[in-house]
């Protein structure tokens, strides 16, 4: 009862400070809908394919909801480094329903499709009016947006930071007396991840890599999570999201590398029990193997949770692509079930990401034994 | 194809969010954590180890009064078979001494029997012979009737007698 009262404490917590920090920026534009208006009936047939790859690509808005034509979006700001026109901070309600801002806006077609592109005009750098889309005029600035994908990011490691952070005082109190309420739910997992996972694949040295396992273990899983949550400020989806992923692996990529044994590179360069000539050969598969471990660390993440997104959201589509209310039932039970389904995924993921990691590692540092 | 390449501002983003996170949470979550948790089990360790090594006491404890309880038992086993021949032996030293001082006591007794049988014997052989010196006394005297000088001779020890 106390875990429970504690749990929703935390949660509200959570959330109200979000919306804290979030309302300032939030625009509620009810005004927008001229740009569907423009299209017409005719492009109301659904593009299912494109929708798809929008709800679970990246985004500058929050898009909330929309009602006949109006649209309710959270918008996050926009930071932009253009090596034409300099630093540029704004919100991105400036540039929504394809409006320009000072030269910038987002591509509706072409190769940056989505994402905010600079044009200049090749004698008027000031380019307020300019609609032509003529490619070579077209430039893609640095963009350090707070996307869609980023506040996520900001949103699940506030989120991961005070609940462990209470947690390691709590620990700091009492950590001698029988964990219960939160250290009794989080407790059997980091001995899941110390026992299961670090100690029988890195071996003596696990303790140098228990912060980093512990932290990517609940940052992918508390990611997984928010991803399958479908109200404000969840939602996004930061896992699925292959920058993220790539971030992730890039980590593990370096720790397993700095920390590898003088073992581990003679296994690269001179592989014991060979040939001498196949070094020439073994060396360079080796080296490639090296970055192909974290690649597929990568890939497995970022694919399994787009996957999930995408079957899921081609259930409740399937609606749409129907055009009948009866297969709303399908829909519903079908969803309910890939909902669950990805509630395990969501923990296996992590669980296989955490694993390989330490299995890298653990292969990186081990010492000689023949 | 889009959804494949990575966005270099979420790359920036998140690996910066994701190094503060992890030093941030090496520093105040996972350390108490996996410190808290480590001695908590080494204290359950260490007192399931004291457990054990207490029962393994009281059962020495428990040996060790078994072995008390039968050395006591055949302490007092010891003590009672001493205390059996000793009484054993007092009977027989008094039955013995009773026996001795039996024996002393009809030696002491044939003794004075003897002692007074000799005693008896010496004062018969007085009296036989004071009643032999009588008789002789008394046929001496007869005899000296017959004459003057008896007759004299008997005054003068009448004179004796007198004297005495």
């Amino acid at each position: 009862m106390m875990s429970g009262k504690r749990f929703w404490n935390i949660l509200v917590l959570i959330i109200g400070v979000t919306l804290f920090i979030v309302i300032p920026f939030m625009f509620f534009d009810m005004s927008g809908g001229h740009h569907e208006g423009e299209e017409g009936h005719a492009e109301k047939e659904l593009n299912v394919s494109e929708m798809l790859i929008d709800h679970i690509g990246d985004a500058y808005e929050w898009h909330l909801f929309s009602y006949h034509g109006k649209h309710a979006s959270v918008h996050l700001p926009v930071i932009l480094y253009s090596t034409n026109s300099g630093f540029h901070m704004f919100m991105s309600s400036k540039l929504a329903h394809g409006h320009h801002h000072k030269g910038f806006y987002i591509a509706s077609e072409g190769e940056y499709k989505g994402k905010i592109v600079e044009h200049i005009d090749s004698d008027n750098h000031d380019a307020e009016h300019a609609t032509d889309d003529h490619a070579e005029n077209i430039y893609r600035p640095l963009d350090f947006s707070i996307t869609k994908t980023v506040f996520t990011v900001f949103l699940s490691s506030f989120i991961l930071m005070f609940i462990f952070i209470s947690l390691g005082n709590s620990y700091k109190r009492n950590g001698e007396k029988a964990p219960r309420g939160l250290r009794g739910f989080f407790e059997p997992l980091i001995m899941f991840v110390r026992d299961e996972i670090a100690i029988p694949n890195i071996g003596d040295k696990y303790m140098r890599f228990m912060p980093y396992l512990l932290t990517v273990f609940f940052f992918i899983w508390f990611n997984n999570l928010i991803g399958l949550i479908p109200l404000f400020p969840f939602g996004g989806n930061a896992t699925g999201n292959i920058a993220v992923t790539f971030v992730l692996a890039i980590f593990t990529l370096v720790i397993t590398n700095v920390s590898a044994s003088k073992n581990y590179w003679r296994h690269i360069f001179f592989m014991p029990g060979v040939p001498k000539p196949m070094w020439i050969l073994l060396a360079p598969v080796e080296l490639i193997g090296i970055f192909t471990k974290p690649f597929a660390l990568m890939i497995r993440l970022f694919a399994n949770i787009t996957a999930g997104h995408i079957l899921i959201l081609s259930l409740f589509f399937m609606i749409f692509i129907f055009k009948t209310f009866y297969v709303a039932p399908v829909s519903i039970i079908m969803g309910l079930f890939m909902s669950l389904l990805e509630l395990l995924v969501a923990a296996i993921q992590a669980y296989v990401f955490t694993l390989l990691s330490a299995l890298f590692i653990g292969m990186a540092v081990e010492e000689e034994h023949h | 194809m889009e959804l494949l390449t990575p966005d270099l501002g979420i790359i920036f983003w998140s690996s910066l969010t994701f190094l503060i996170l992890l030093i941030i949470l090496r520093r105040y979550a996972w350390k108490p954590i996996l410190q808290a948790i480590k001695s908590r089990e080494e204290s359950i360790q260490e007192a399931l180890d004291s457990a054990k090594q207490a029962k393994e006491q009281f059962k020495k404890l428990q040996e060790g009064n078994q072995e008390i309880i039968k050395e006591a038992k055949a302490e007092k086993d010891s003590i009672l078979k001493a205390a059996r021949d000793i009484k054993d032996q007092i009977i027989k030293e008094a039955k013995d001494q009773a026996d001795v001082e039996a024996a002393r006591m009809r030696k002491s007794a044939a003794n004075d029997i003897e002692n007074m049988k000799k005693e008896a014997i010496v004062d018969i052989k007085r009296e036989v012979a004071s009643l032999s010196v009588d008789i002789a006394e008394k046929i001496l005297k007869k005899d000296l009737e017959k004459s003057e000088e008896q007759k004299r001779m008997i005054d003068s020890f009448v004179d004796d007698i007198k004297i005495n």
